[in-house]
Order: C-alpha cells, then sequence, then structure tokens
C-alpha cells in the first residue's frame, strides 16, 4: 500500500543525528502512526542519555528515579560486567508508563536507530501503555513518577532518622515478598495524591508524636476467654481481617502489630510499585510485539515514501532481525520464546488473516477471517487482552506449524521428558492452551496467601500454599523468605502447603522466634 | 510535537550510592577476599583494581520461588525437527529444566565484579586506620632546574636581554629629547649650503653663527645623552625552581633464615606493600628491590623473596652490602630516592652487628632517603620489650644508628595491627637532616 504521496525527500542522511533530524523524523514517524496505524499516544518526552546513565536506569529497574537499596548495587554490577565483559549491548532504548511517555534515547545509536527506536517506544509501546486495559485500571500513568518522587525523599528522610540498617532490614523483607505484594483480583486504591500524601504523613506525625506507652498496659478485657474458642468465632475472625488475603505485603501493612507508622509507610511504598509493574508482567508478548510490529510497519511505509534511504533502511533491518532472533529449543543460543519474536508474528499473522485468510483460518477464526480491517482488529486487541487471553484468542495453525512448535511435559521424578503434542490436528489447541498457561503469571507464580491469624492470642501468623501440579517452593529461598516475614509480623509465622485438587496437606514449614 | 531533553550532561553516578550501600553489606567478605588477594598477589598489584567474586552471604534475595525439581510443567518449545507425540527425550544431566536453559551467562548471584582502586585501599586499611596519607611529609632530594622570572638590573652579561634593553633606552632617548641624527644633518646641510654661498651679508654671518652654535648644542646633547645607558641594561632573570625527583626506588631487606617463619613473613609483606603504596603516591616511578639474606646475600624476585625459605646463619651485614652494591650499578643517589625498609626477627651473628653500624654510618645512611627498621617479634615478646632499649644485638646496635642519623627509625611488630601504627610512627616525622 505504498502511498503516492509527493516525494519530500530523505528525512535523514548518513548516520550522525541532531536535534533537528530526531524531530524531523519524529513529525514523519507521527504522520504515518497517526493516519495510517490510527495510533493515541500519551505526549512524549524524549531524553537523550549517555551509556553509563542507561545503565543506571537499569539498576533501579528501569525507574528514572528509585530510592536507595543495595540491591540495586548488586544488579547495577552484573548488569555492568554483562555490558563491559559479556559484549551484551545495552538496549536501543527505555520507555516509562507515565504521562507524558518518557523515551530514552541512547547517543550511541545512529540516526536511522534513533528513527527506529522512536517508532518503537515513542509510538508502539506509547500507545498499548495508554490503551491496553490493563494498564489503565492497574497504574497510574499520570502519578507514577511524583509517587516515586515522594517515595524517595521518604525513604531517604527515613534514613536519616532511623539509620540506614533499620531502613535497609525493613526493605529487604518488603522486597522478598514483592511476589506477593500485589493484588491480582481486585483492583487496588489509586495512588493517593500529593496532597493527601501530605496529610497523610502529618497524621502518621502527630500519630508519632501522641504515642503513649500507657495504652499498651491497659488489661485487655476478653483475658482468657479465647481458650474455647469454636468454630464461629474463627469464622467471624476471619471476616474481620478480610481473610484469606493475597497481598501479603498489604495485610502486614495493615496488621502487623509490630510496625512502626514509618515502617508502614516503606511497606507501602513497595507494594505499589510492585503492583505497578504487574501489568507489565502480564502483557510482555503483547507489549513488545505491538512496539515492534509498529515500528516495522512504520518503517516500511516511510521506506516506501521514499523518506528512508536503502542504506538506512539495511541498517534498521538488521538490528529488527536481531531483536526478533528465535532459535529453535536445540540451538545452544536457546532462551525461551522470544516475546518480540512472538508478538510479531502474531500480530502479522493476524494482518495475514484479516486481509488473506485460508479456509483453516476461517474456520479457526471465523470472525476475522477475510474481514480486511486488520487495523481495527490489532487495535482491539492491543486494548483488550493480556498475553495469555491474546494467545489463546489468536495463536493460529498456521503459525504452530511455523514456529513448529510442540508440548514437552515433565515431570520431576521421571528421568525423560515426554513429547506431548505437536504441530498437528490433534496438537494445536493443546500447544496453544499450554502456552497460553505459561504466560498466565496468576497461575506460573505460586499462590500464598494469609488463612488466618488469631490476634488477641498467639498471633502466629497462617499462611498457605495452594500447591498446583506438584510444584513446591524452593526449600532455602522459601526459609529465608519466611524469615523476612517474621521480621514484618514479629511473630510466629508458619506456611502450610495444600494440594490445590485434593486439599491434602502436602508439607508445612514455620518459623519460630527463638 | 515532543519534547526533547538531553540528560547526558547530567551526573552520571546515579547509582554510586547503591553500590556504595551493597558494598558495605558485604564488607567483611570483601575484605577477606582482599586480603586474601593481597597476600598472594604481588606487592606492586595491590595498588590496582581487583576483580572479587560475588560473597555468597549477605547478598541473596530470598522469595517464594518454585523449586525446579518437582511437580508436573508443561513447557512449549519451537523447533521440531522430527518429535512425533510419545517420543521420550532423555533429561540433561545436571538438573535444570527446559524453559531456563543453563546458559553460558553467570547468573545473578554468581559472578565476579572489580573494585577501584580506592576501594581495594579502603578495604586494605581499614584495620589499620589510614589517615590521610597526603599528610605526610618526606624528606626528599630537590633537583634544580632554572627557571625563567623575568628580568633584573643586575646579572651576567650572557644573560642580557637586548630586547628589553633596547626597549628601555628607546624610551629613555625619547624623554631626553635626544637629538636624532637627521636633525643635525639638516643643520649640517644648511651649514654647507650657506657657506657655499658666496654672498658676504651680515644677515648670512649671523645665521652661520647661529646655526654653529646650535650644532654644537646638539652634539654635546648626543654626547651627554648616551645612546644605551648602563641604566637601561636588563638582564634575563633565572630563578632556581626545585624539582621533585620522580624516581624511588624500594629496597626490601629481608632475613630469611629458618627463624623467619610464615607469620613473619607476612607481617613483613605488609609492611613492604605500605611502604610501597605510600611511595607510589609520591613518585612517577617506584622500583622495588628485594633482597633477602642468611649469611649470604642475593638479590632475588619477589615470589622467591616471600616463598621460599633458605637455610643457614644470619648475619645481616652482607645484605647491607649487597644494597650498597646495587646502589653503586644502578641506583646513583643522584637520581633516585632510595628508600630501604627491612625486616628481621633480630637475630644476627653477636660481631657482625657491629660490622652493621659502620656499613650505615660509612654510607648507606648518606645515599638513603629514608632507613626503617622493622623487628617482628613473636607476640608474647611483645610485652616484655615493649619499647625498652633492650632487645637482640641488632637491635642495640641499630639504636645507635638512630642516635646519629635522624632519617632511621626503627620498630617492633608482633601481630597485623601494630603494621599501620608503628608506619605511621615511623614516616611521620621529618628528618631533619639535610644531605649535601
Amino acid at each position: 500500500m505504498p502511498k503516492h504521496a509527493p516525494r519530500r525527500g530523505l528525512l535523514f542522511s548518513g548516520s550522525d543525528w541532531n536535534f533537528r533530524t530526531l524531530s524531523h523524523a519524529y513529525d514523519a514517524i507521527e504522520a504515518v502512526a497517526k493516519e495510517e496505524l490510527r495510533l493515541d499516544i500519551y505526549p512524549v518526552q524524549m531524553e537523550v542519555i549517555s551509556s553509563e546513565q542507561m545503565l543506571d536506569a537499569y539498576s533501579s529497574i528501569g525507574m528514572p528515579l528509585m530510592y536507595r537499596h543495595w540491591s540495586f548495587g548488586k544488579h547495577f554490577l552484573y548488569q555492568e560486567l554483562l555490558y563491559r565483559k559479556a559484549g551484551r549491548g545495552l538496549a536501543y532504548e527505555l520507555v516509562i508508563n507515565s504521562n507524558p511517555c518518557i523515551v530514552y534515547l541512547m547517543e550511541e545509536n545512529t540516526m536511522a536507530l534513533q528513527a527506529l527506536v522512536t517508532a518503537h517506544a515513542a509510538f508502539g509501546h506509547n500507545h498499548f501503555f495508554k490503551n491496553n486495559h490493563l494498564f489503565q485500571q492497574w497504574t497510574d500513568a499520570g502519578a507514577i513518577l511524583g509517587y516515586l518522587d515522594f517515595a524517595k525523599g521518604l525513604i531517604a528522610r527515613c534514613e536519616e532518622r532511623h539509620g540506614v540498617a533499620a531502613v535497609e532490614a525493613i526493605l529487604d523483607a518488603a522486597h522478598a515478598l514483592m511476589e506477593q505484594g500485589v493484588f491480582r483480583y481486585r483492583r487496588p486504591p489509586r495512588l493517593s495524591s500529593d496532597k493527601q500524601r501530605e496529610g497523610l504523613r502529618e497524621r502518621l506525625e502527630y500519630e508519632e508524636r501522641s504515642y503513649n506507652d500507657l495504652w499498651r498496659t491497659i488489661p485487655r478485657q476478653a483475658e482468657g476467654s479465647n481458650a474455647d474458642e469454636t468454630e464461629d468465632t474463627v469464622v467471624e475472625r476471619k471476616r474481620a481481617l478480610k481473610l484469606p488475603e493475597e497481598n501479603l505485603l498489604y495485610f502486614l501493612e495493615k496488621n502487623s502489630l509490630i510496625l512502626e507508622p514509618w515502617q508502614r509507610e516503606i511497606l507501602r511504598i513497595v507494594r505499589v510499585i510492585a503492583q505497578y509493574f504487574y501489568p507489565q508482567r502480564q502483557s510482555q508478548v503483547m507489549n513488545e510485539g505491538c512496539a515492534t510490529f509498529v515500528h516495522y510497519t512504520i518503517m516500511n511505509a516511510l521506506f516506501d515514501q521514499g523518506r528512508i534511504s536503502e542504506g538506512a533502511m539495511l541498517e534498521i533491518l538488521r538490528n529488527h532481525a536481531n531483536v526478533i532472533f528465535q532459535p529453535g529449543f536445540d540451538d545452544p543460543s536457546f532462551s525461551g520464546i522470544n516475546p518480540y519474536a512472538l508478538g510479531l508474528d502474531m500480530m502479522q499473522d493476524i494482518r495475514r488473516i484479516a486481509t488473506e485468510p485460508t479456509a483453516e483460518d476461517r474456520d479457526w477464526f471465523p470472525e476475522i477471517a477475510g474481514q480486511g480491517d486488520w487495523r481495527g482488529i490489532l487495535l482491539e486487541a492491543w486494548a483488550n487482552h493480556r498475553d495469555e487471553s491474546f494467545i489463546r484468542q489468536y495463536l493460529s495453525p498456521a503459525l504452530i506449524r511455523k514456529w513448529r512448535m510442540f508440548v514437552l511435559s515433565d515431570a520431576a521424578n521421571e528421568h525423560f521428558y515426554n513429547v506431548a503434542s505437536i504441530h498437528n490436528e490433534r496438537g494445536y489447541e493443546q500447544i496453544r492452551s499450554a502456552l497460553a498457561q505459561r504466560y498466565d503469571i496468576g497461575a506460573s507464580h505460586s499462590d500464598i496467601q494469609v488463612v488466618d491469624v488469631d490476634l488477641l492470642g498467639q498471633r502466629h501468623l497462617r499462611l498457605q500454599h495452594k500447591v498446583n501440579d506438584g510444584i513446591l517452593l524452593e526449600h532455602g529461598s522459601c526459609d529465608a523468605t519466611l524469615r523476612h516475614v517474621h521480621t514484618l509480623w514479629g511473630y510466629e509465622v508458619s506456611l502450610q502447603g495444600i494440594d490445590a485438587r485434593t486439599g491434602a496437606t502436602v508439607y508445612e514449614r514455620s518459623f519460630t522466634p527463638t | 510535537m515532543p519534547i526533547f531533553i538531553d540528560r547526558r550532561l547530567n551526573p552520571k553516578d546515579k547509582s554510586l550510592g547503591n553500590r556504595q550501600r551493597f558494598l558495605r553489606r558485604v564488607r567483611t567478605e570483601l575484605k577477606r577476599s582482599v586480603q586474601e588477594q593481597i597476600r598472594a598477589g604481588k606487592i606492586a598489584d595491590v595498588d590496582s583494581e581487583h576483580a572479587i567474586s560475588m560473597p555468597v552471604a549477605g547478598t541473596s534475595e530470598p522469595s517464594f520461588r518454585d523449586a525446579k525439581d518437582s511437580g508436573r510443567r508443561q513447557h512449549v518449545l519451537p523447533g521440531n525437527r522430527h518429535y512425533t507425540p510419545g517420543d521420550q527425550l532423555p533429561k540433561p544431566s545436571r538438573g535444570g529444566g527446559l524453559g531456563s536453559s543453563p546458559g553460558l551467562q553467570p547468573s545473578e548471584d554468581d559472578f565476579r565484579f572489580v573494585l577501584s582502586r580506592e576501594e581495594v585501599l579502603d578495604l586494605f586499611f581499614e584495620d589499620l586506620e589510614l589517615p590521610d596519607m597526603v599528610k605526610l611529609n618526606l624528606k626528599e632530594v630537590l633537583a634544580v632546574k632554572p627557571r625563567r622570572a623575568g628580568y633584573s638590573v643586575s646579572g651576567s652579561p650572557t644573560n642580557i636581554s637586548i630586547a628589553r634593553t633596547m626597549r628601555n633606552s628607546h624610551g629613555r632617548r625619547i624623554a631626553l629629547r635626544r637629538p636624532k641624527r637627521e636633525e643635525i644633518e639638516a643643520i649640517l646641510r644648511e651649514l654647507a649650503s650657506l657657506e657655499a654661498d658666496g654672498t658676504d651679508s651680515a644677515q648670512r654671518y649671523r645665521r652661520v653663527a647661529v646655526l654653529r652654535a646650535e650644532l654644537d648644542r646638539l652634539e654635546r646633547r648626543r654626547r651627554v645623552i648616551a645612546f644605551v645607558d648602563p641604566v637601561d641594561i636588563r638582564f634575563n632573570r633565572f630563578d632556581p625552581q626545585p624539582q621533585p625527583n620522580a624516581n624511588a626506588v624500594m629496597f626490601c631487606l629481608m632475613d630469611v633464615s629458618g627463624s623467619m617463619g610464615e607469620r613473619e613473613k607476612h607481617l613483613a609483606k605488609d609492611f613492604f606493600v605500605l611502604l610501597h603504596l605510600f611511595l607510589k603516591r609520591r613518585y612517577d616511578r617506584a622500583d622495588i628491590v628485594f633482597i633477602r639474606h642468611t649469611h649470604t646475600a642475593q638479590e632475588v624476585d619477589e615470589e622467591t623473596f616471600f616463598y621460599s625459605t633458605q637455610s643457614g646463619g644470619t648475619v645481616v651485614s652482607t645484605a647491607l652490602e649487597e644494597m650498597r652494591s646495587i646502589i653503586a650499578q644502578r641506583y646513583p643517589s643522584r637520581e633516585w630516592n632510595i628508600y630501604a625498609a627491612q625486616a628481621s626477627d633480630g637475630d644476627n651473628l653477636a660481631t657482625d652487628s657491629e660490622r652493621c653500624l659502620s656499613l650505615m654510618d660509612g654510607g648507606i645512611m648518606r645515599l638513603c632517603q629514608y632507613f626503617a627498621y622493622v623487628e617482628i617479634i613473636d607476640e608474647r615478646e611483645s610485652e616484655i620489650f615493649g619499647s625498652t632499649a633492650n632487645g637482640t644485638s641488632l637491635w642495640r646496635a641499630y639504636l645507635a644508628v638512630k642516635d646519629r642519623w635522624s632519617n632511621f627509625d626503627m620498630s617492633r611488630i608482633a601481630k597485623a595491627s601494630d603494621i599501620y601504627p608503628v608506619f605511621r610512627q615511623l614516616f611521620t616525622k621529618q628528618p631533619a637532616v639535610q644531605r649535601d
């Protein structure tokens, strides 16, 4: 579909860039993105950074500002090692789900790469962030930078007042529970505005000032009455605490008896950040696929219009090919399925189904096959799916054959993998469902919940792990994490593994203060 | 239209704080590792970056993680070649699921990273309470080099600054209105024409008289106001600029006879390392010469110096002689700052101490910037000896040297934590002796 627009000449020539060519290229890309792909984006803020700054950004989990913690230093050392020793390239860009959308460009990039990156991040990712329902519902792009600034300041103040070691202990414990610090099923509360935060802080300070130790010494009225607790009181107790609770950090923040207000605030910060990243983890294939599809389509459109030279296009394609490289499972460089490749292939497959369907496609996708408007279908998919549902909905037999996918079942107690299904009539459904399952974070991460605690009695915190398919937890790491839970809870903590299907207790571990 | 922001000039080390936090967290582990490397490595290598393995303790980040070796999973993989349902594939021998293949890349918890030079020194000196070494002052030999320093009114004729002198003379001539040659020539021409004119008039005679008088005045004036006057003369002025000598050589003298055990050698090595670091900070180039001795002395490389033992008696003077001959051959004291550090357990042949004394007095102390002697003693002995003058024969002999030469110092070391205080004690005070 080359448009016969008047030839406006090359956007740039040579590999050097400057701010004029960057902005020139941006305008041309924007025209294609808006007119041809009907993308809808946040305003963009492009920031040019050096490789050291990119490494810095890597180590603070990709955010432009972050509180201080030793683990970020460790990640930095690791990334630096990979970058300097193993010769692994850095990402050409980094994009932040915020409003305005911040895109980092590396200064070392050539102009062709900058154009590619602009299309990829400033339009592809940006559109996805703004329109996908997960991001719309679960993150607050407008508030995140303000919140991080607040978090950084608050933690720095806590370090000043309570010492680095005390803050570090809380952060260590909170980081260990980050995985269990998100709301998976109900929507998290919005980030509070600056004003509310200020009010909250003042309230905390007031509470700290007016704390009176005498209250602690007043005898509890219900002394001794919990000895003969009945089934009813347990139910009542659980109801009062809204148990079971999937968000461990939230539960500890609200109910732990030993935490000081500033410690609760730190837990809250870690929890909010974990929640902010939760949609990104659920939509990796779609997000990268969307961005890759967008940059590929836009770059080709610009090339067809004669606005990118052949040399530059060759460079762009070479980088594109590197990004979407997918080795086979038996290749030494294989390290799982490349989300860029899978996403792009699926989206191009949708385009093919919409425009040139085969009989098989009409059979599998009656509602989109031959419908013609592939842009509309993609926009709709980008808005309403996450990886799991997207794959379940759109992975076509043609693509399964192209990738030659197969399913291996792997039982820990056997010495063999079993090939369960391959790319044939009988296997398509199974492959599709197994792949979708793999991208379902809810299913692939261990399900651990707070099930019971008796605040008036022993205060024994009981966690429950629903064991799916017999997959247990790593012992060492599990015990260390329980110790962290204990740091935050202060009393005995135990974890019980319950088989999800039979309800039988599989194991039990506990951490008792000594 | 997007907003463009150029962040390249923003501060880079945003994560430096995190790095410091991390290093603090693994401090003890790192310290052990650095000290081991220093023990094992070469002295000259201490002062550089060190690669350190990721310490295990204190750096893991636990979480509730699935155990790889349990349960049933399904992997979806691309690139099937010939498998059909029901085929069985043997598992790779070392556990590990297919999902995360055992890659070549190091894992997050198992990698080596590099400590900068400052961080290494921090860790190395931690026990030793490293003070600000820059404050320490050592006597240095200063070579002198002339440097231009403007002009002066006196000096040797070879240093006359022609340009400056002529400028002064020109200015003076203008100011005093020295008659110019052209003025005199003009008068002479007029006189000549008047004389050539034969007419005999009173007016002409008057004019000639005036001109002669004027000519006379001008010539007198020219004689009085010299073309170049002594007050005009300026000389280029040179200041002697002290030039620090950029080379230093450090002699490590050690007794390797049987009485020096592993512990003694390590202590000596730590001391030598310190001295070397110290010299490296001050000088462009710091050479090290290792001389070991029993009853004979020889120059050896570092490896041999620290790790091979010899049997034999102890004759310290042999080492001093060896040192003197090496200085004569390779390190003329005019070009090199010579430092010497001697470590010994103090056992010396009784008659030899006298000879050491005469060697020191007779030359070595004059050649050396500084001579430090450390006696490595047993921890139990340290209580007995303390700082008394009592001691081995070598110690007593050296006490005499100390009295005579202020660039000599000596001390006793019993354990590692003694080293730094001793080092500081040895090197803080500035010897007053001047060499000529």
